[in-house]
């Protein structure tokens, strides 16, 4: 495949960085991102993999998108307000990159279809919005051996990990079980600043990034977090020893999916 | 005795366990916090039986939902 003289120069920030090169603009162009939920931390992880050329973004979210969206899910417009997010998410992308092909999922991830949509991907970004869902992207990528990044915001706060597989960690490694319903408050209770989802799946979208490259460290066996009213990022380092966790340990005990309950937020589960 | 709790020195005194720094630390929804000391897991039961020692370090990890 040879850039055209139009794509050398969209990509040419690119192009000119030695960990990245016509070699890695290439391997971005041949990649394949999947990004669960078009909202807070979707937005911007999937405009910035669209930009940056990732050749094929998959994007699912079964909501419409809804007026207290935007202030903070930025690949959203007044005027999509009722329109399926997938939807105008996919407009988005495509305007900002026609190199991009958007393959758009409008409907819940459950345990009976997560494997089927997974399974084309190189990359997951988890930016849904309840521990259900969080807890079965998780599963279904250390049973298809997939990488994915994790994160969460709430309030002025957000946080990140990336599991890839057999190096290190897994979100339930950290967080066994999801918290009962209604126990941990959602963002739509506790309300979210709206540039976090822009600074944490900014970061997401750079692990998919580095990890399509190959180059850098990767935020595998540490969760990063940050706290924006004290301006302070922390890089916790997470225990190595993933040997007794129910789902990557040696000897796992859940084999199969779990649709836990969900938790509502914004009315919907996504 | 000296520690670091989530990232921050402090004094504290000799024969803390982790259920009594989760309490001074002011950990919010403790029944959901996930503990790490030195790199390792302490499970809740063991919240009470974990006495620290000097130069331990502690991390505080908390459940984060939101995304959308």
């Amino acid at each position: 495949m040879a850039f055209s003289n139009e794509q050398i120069e969209r990509y040419s920030r690119h192009i000119i960085l030695k960990e990245v090169g016509v070699k890695g603009q290439k391997k971005l162009l041949n990649a394949k991102v999947l990004i669960i939920g078009a909202g807070g931390l979707g937005a911007p992880a999937a405009m910035y993999l669209a930009a940056a050329g990732i050749g094929t973004i998959g994007i699912a979210d079964a909501d419409e998108v809804d007026l207290s969206n935007l202030q903070r899910q930025i690949i959203h417009q007044t005027k999509d307000v009722g329109k399926p997010k997938v939807q105008s998410a996919k407009e988005t992308m495509e305007a900002m990159n026609p190199d991009v092909k958007v393959i758009t999922y409008h409907e819940f991830i459950t345990s009976e279809n997560i494997m089927g949509i997974i399974k084309d991907y190189d990359f997951i970004i988890d930016g849904t919005d309840n521990f259900p869902a969080k807890f079965l992207i998780n599963d279904a990528c250390v049973m298809a051996k997939k990488p994915f990044s994790h994160a969460g915001i709430i309030r002025f706060q957000g946080q990140l990990m990336t599991y890839v597989p057999g190096q290190g960690p897994c979100y339930r490694c950290v967080f066994k079980e999801p918290p009962p319903k209604d126990a941990v408050p959602t963002c739509k209770q506790a309300g979210v600043i709206g540039a976090m989802g822009g600074v944490i799946g900014s970061l997401q979208a750079m692990e998919a990034v580095k990890y399509i490259l190959g180059v850098g460290d990767l935020l595998t066996g540490y969760l990063l977090t940050y706290d924006a009213l004290k301006m302070q990022f922390r890089k916790v380092k997470l225990p190595a020893d993933t040997h007794g966790c129910a789902v990557c340990g040696d000897h796992p005990t859940i084999t199969k999916l779990i649709d836990y309950e969900q938790t509502e937020c914004d009315g919907v589960g996504l | 005795m000296n520690i670091t709790a989530a990232g921050v020195k402090k004094e504290v005194s000799e024969g803390l366990t982790v259920a009594q720094l989760v309490i001074d630390e002011k950990v919010e929804m403790p029944q959901y916090v996930t503990v790490t000391v030195n790199d390792d897991f302490v499970e809740h039961g063991a919240f009470e039986s974990t006495v620290l020692k000097e130069g331990d370090s502690i991390e505080f990890l908390y459940f984060m939902g939101g995304g959308q």
